[in-house]
């Protein structure tokens, strides 16, 4: 059984090493700030005893207020898996940096994100659109795309 | 004096008699080799996740048809496995058992077409697709009686499915696990040893298993790579940890050893199958869930071993009838993250082969 | 300069002769290649479970007829930026040497239209004059798909032309003569069983030089689209179609003229004799479509080279040492130890042979 690791555990290990980096933690996720993400994130890859070396689906959604990419980390080894949300405020030009070195599964998905939310990927080898052909205007997942 | 050769680019797609749906590779050729491979894609995007925001949770059932339209069954089973475990709804023993059986059948009909179609790409001109669709004529029969379609079933509800199977479901479906294996052997033995498809596929279009994880391959192609992870053993759904069956892994990840994979999923489907049938128990097949259905407000992330990776719903709701957010996890897209990778340094004829191995749909990819 | 030899028992001078003989090979090509259209698609499907054409007339046997006024209705469409003279002169160019091979085959006892004395030498130049057409086929329609197609071919063909001449030179050394009729006359016992590595070097050279299955990676459907003829409409795509099948007859028709002792048999009248082993070597040539999957560019030449060639000098040498050694011997022990040699040559050299190209680093 994929076992959801205990959120606390992981927080309070993430706030030793990145003092400052979480702005909340639920049950079910952690949310961190998108200055630390980078670190954090291979923080959580490098570590052993986490080894989070599998990105399972990265999705973003929007809250109106701000955007919120939620990434799902998953452990091969370990079989344990965790959920790492991070959030940007203002709708013009949200930039978030790119996990793609960390995890090459991330290259499409952020991508897509881009595509069709509108929040660009710092050191992204390739960041532009995936679905929808160059030159349209908009980005339709956005809740005030129509 | 050598002799002058410049690059060129040619475009593979997107309306190619082997591209698996619209896929366009715009590949930088230098005489046969490809040195450079760009995808393209987006042909069939439809927006369904932005349609889902606007339909009930049972209207969006429709619309994960459509994903991977090979697969229904398995894209329906993935949507409303994850508004279950956000609603807290439970779902009938003999619904239960009936999904586990058209989710087994529908990996064996996916898994059909994908190997059927992966040597009809190595040239053996339509002879093998051929013998496969034939099967799969006698699983699409079983769909028709249980669900009344052939390709979009629309057949899962949440808590439960949508109707009992008739009554010759069973003897069917009974006759149809009998002589399956039989088929598949025949498969095996036709062309598993033959030389040119050994010449053709083995050491061709290697995924690495370091690179497989790092790109979140997941379903046959991780398999193949030689990593044993299967949803349905990790993180059991629905009732698979009832069951008896073996995962199949591969040891290089090459187009072969996809191959093989999926011919032993195959095997081991009819094996579940067997023992699903068994096990059936008499019993209701939907649980009372409300028309117009409001989870309360949260988000979960579900996930299935569909026939083509692992399939993932990360569903957003806040309390009204539709959801907020709904994100499709496709296998096929993060599958083909590595495509540029596996192609590149092998020629034409191989390009079309390594794509065709990593068997994607494109309405799974583009959505 | 005198007049070729006519057969002693022909009725007319030697023009009738000519005139009567091009109208039979005219109407045999084009029935032959018609029938063996049907048969394939009936052949194959029936392989494949499934029925094939059968609405056309009874079983379907007019469905070539169908096909071919579909196709003469069609547009003729031409590539605006094509090199417009060599576009049109390429299925011509293709498709007249395979009616020119027919020339020198026979028919019956003396029933030729020429009896060359370097028959099948003629057959061997003629044949390669199709690649030209279909090199400018892929050249004059201005399409990269095209041009990869008409390349491949060239190469191959130029590839698969030695094996193929060399187990050539084995029959015409048993049979003492280049002239088909001899060669067919001397064959007591079919060349067959005397020369069993010679016609599987031939028939699988044959098979590669007509691009068939699975060789026939120059109209690859699922890779190229359709290779060299993709620009091609109407009547010319015709002309390309009947060529392939024309060629796929055509060496039918000399596999069974060297091999399997061409018109000879018993109680049944020659030229049904003939019909029917062309007729079962094409089925062959069928089976083994239906079967196989398709061999890449480099494996094909690897092929041809690595393992063909070698083992068709071999079956030279070996032919060789038999006539000078023993002149006199039984020729039921020559068949034996014939087949013997090549049962373990062919195991040989499949081990140490490996069809891979393998990857290119860029």
């Amino acid at each position: 059984m994929t076992v959801a690791l205990s959120v606390e555990e992981i927080a309070s290990k993430i706030e030793e090493n990145f003092p400052g980096s979480i702005v909340e933690s639920s049950p079910k996720s952690i949310v961190v700030n998108k200055e630390s993400l980078f670190a954090v994130a291979s923080y959580l890859k490098t570590t052993p005893g986490l080894d989070f070396d599998y990105l399972t689906a990265i999705t973003a959604v929007d809250y109106y207020d701000y955007f919120e990419v939620v990434y799902q980390l998953t452990s091969l080894q370990h079989n344990h898996s965790l959920v790492v949300k991070t959030r940007c405020y203002g709708r013009d030009n949200p930039t978030l940096p790119s996990v793609v070195s960390l995890w090459r599964g991330a290259d499409f998905q952020e991508r897509e994100i881009y595509d069709l939310m509108g929040i660009s990927f710092d050191g992204h080898p390739n960041m532009k659109r995936i679905f929808l052909w160059e030159g349209f205007q908009g980005h339709p997942l956005r809740k005030d795309y129509l | 004096m050598a002799l002058r050769t410049e690059p060129f680019v040619v475009n593979i797609g997107p309306a190619h008699p082997s591209t698996h749906g619209v896929f366009r590779m715009r590949a930088t050729l230098d005489g046969e080799v490809i040195v450079d491979m760009e995808p393209v894609f987006g042909y069939l995007h439809r927006g369904i996740e932005k349609l889902a925001e606007e339909r009930t949770y049972t209207g969006v059932i429709p619309l994960t048809d459509r994903l991977d339209y090979l697969a229904s069954m398995s894209n329906n089973l993935a949507y409303v496995l994850a508004v279950e475990k956000l609603a807290e709804i439970a779902v009938p023993g003999r619904a239960e058992y009936l999904r586990v059986i058209m989710a087994e059948l529908q990996r064996i009909a996916s898994h059909l077409i994908a190997v059927g179609a992966f040597l009809n790409d190595c040239g053996a001109f339509m002879t093998p697709i051929l013998y496969m669709i034939r099967e799969r004529e006698k699983i699409l029969d079983l769909f028709e009686m249980a669900s009344g379609q052939r390709l979009t079933y629309n057949y899962m509800r949440v808590g439960g499915v949508s109707q009992d199977v008739p009554e010759e479901f069973i003897p069917a479906l009974g006759k149809f696990v009998k002589v399956m294996p039989g088929f598949i052997d025949e498969y095996d033995q036709l062309l598993a040893e033959n030389e040119i498809l050994l010449a053709r596929a083995k050491g061709v279009g290697i995924l690495p298993k370091e690179l497989a994880i790092n790109i979140s391959a997941s379903g046959p192609v991780l398999r193949a790579s030689g990593v044993k992870w299967d949803i349905r053993k990790v993180d059991p759904y629905s009732i698979y940890d009832r069951f008896e069956f073996d995962i199949p892994t591969g040891t290089v990840g090459d187009c072969y050893d996809r191959y093989r994979v999926r011919i032993q999923e195959m095997r081991q489907s009819v094996r579940i199958l067997k023992q699903a049938l068994e096990q059936l128990p008499p019993g209701e097949v939907r649980s009372d869930v409300p028309h117009l259905l409001r989870p309360p407000v949260g988000e979960v992330y579900g996930h299935i071993e569909a026939p083509k990776g692992e399939l993932g719903f990360y569903l957003v709701s806040d309390n009204s009838i539709a959801p907020y957010r709904l994100h499709i996890r496709a296998p096929s897209l993060i599958n083909l993250t590595a495509l540029r990778d596996m192609i590149v340094g092998w020629k034409v004829a191989d390009a079309i082969i390594i794509f065709g191995s990593i068997d994607i749909c494109m309405g799974e990819v583009d959505r | 300069m005198a007049m070729p030899v006519l057969p002693p028992d022909w009725p007319g001078g030697f023009w009738a002769h000519w005139g009567v003989f091009v109208v039979i090979i005219f109407v045999f090509v084009m029935a032959m290649v018609m029938g063996f259209i049907w048969f394939e698609r009936r052949a194959m499907a029936i392989m494949q479970a499934r029925l094939g054409p059968n609405r056309a007339g009874p079983f379907g046997v007019l469905q070539p007829v169908a096909d071919a006024i579909k196709v003469l209705l069609k547009e003729d469409i031409i590539p605006a930026a094509g090199d417009k003279l060599v576009h049109w002169l390429a299925p011509v160019v293709a498709f007249v040497p395979v009616l020119m091979i027919f020339a020198v085959v026979p028919f019956q006892g003396g029933a030729i239209l020429a009896d060359l004395n370097i028959g099948i030498l003629y057959v061997v130049a003629i044949s390669s004059v199709t690649t030209v057409g279909i090199f400018m086929a892929g050249w004059a329609s201005n399409n990269k798909y095209s041009l990869l197609g008409a390349m491949r071919q060239v190469a191959s063909v130029v590839s698969y032309e030695i094996p193929v001449v060399l187990s050539i030179i084995g029959v015409v050394l048993l049979a003492g003569s280049l002239s088909l009729s001899q060669i067919v006359l001397a064959q007591d016992i079919p060349f067959i069983l005397l020369q069993p590595l010679g016609f599987l070097l031939f028939f699988i050279g044959g098979c590669a030089e007509i691009n068939r299955a699975p060789f026939d990676l120059m109209e690859a459907d699922s890779e190229i689209v359709a290779g060299f003829h993709t620009e091609y409409s109407g009547m010319k795509f015709a002309l390309f179609y009947l060529a392939e099948y024309g060629e796929a007859l055509a060496i039918s028709a000399i596999v069974t003229t060297l091999f399997l002792s061409g018109w000879r048999g018993p109680v049944l009248p020659p030229w049904l004799w003939f019909l029917l082993k062309v007729g079962l070597v094409f089925f062959v040539i069928v089976w083994i479509r239906t079967t196989v999957p398709r061999v890449r560019i480099d494996q094909l030449m690897a092929l041809a080279w690595k393992f063909l060639f070698p083992l068709a000098l071999i079956n030279l040498i070996i032919t060789a040492i038999e006539i000078l050694a023993w002149p006199a011997a039984s020729s039921w022990v020559i068949v034996l130890v014939n087949i013997a040699i090549m049962v373990v040559l062919v195991l040989l050299w499949s081990k140490f042979f490996r069809l891979g190209g393998g990857r290119v680093e860029v």
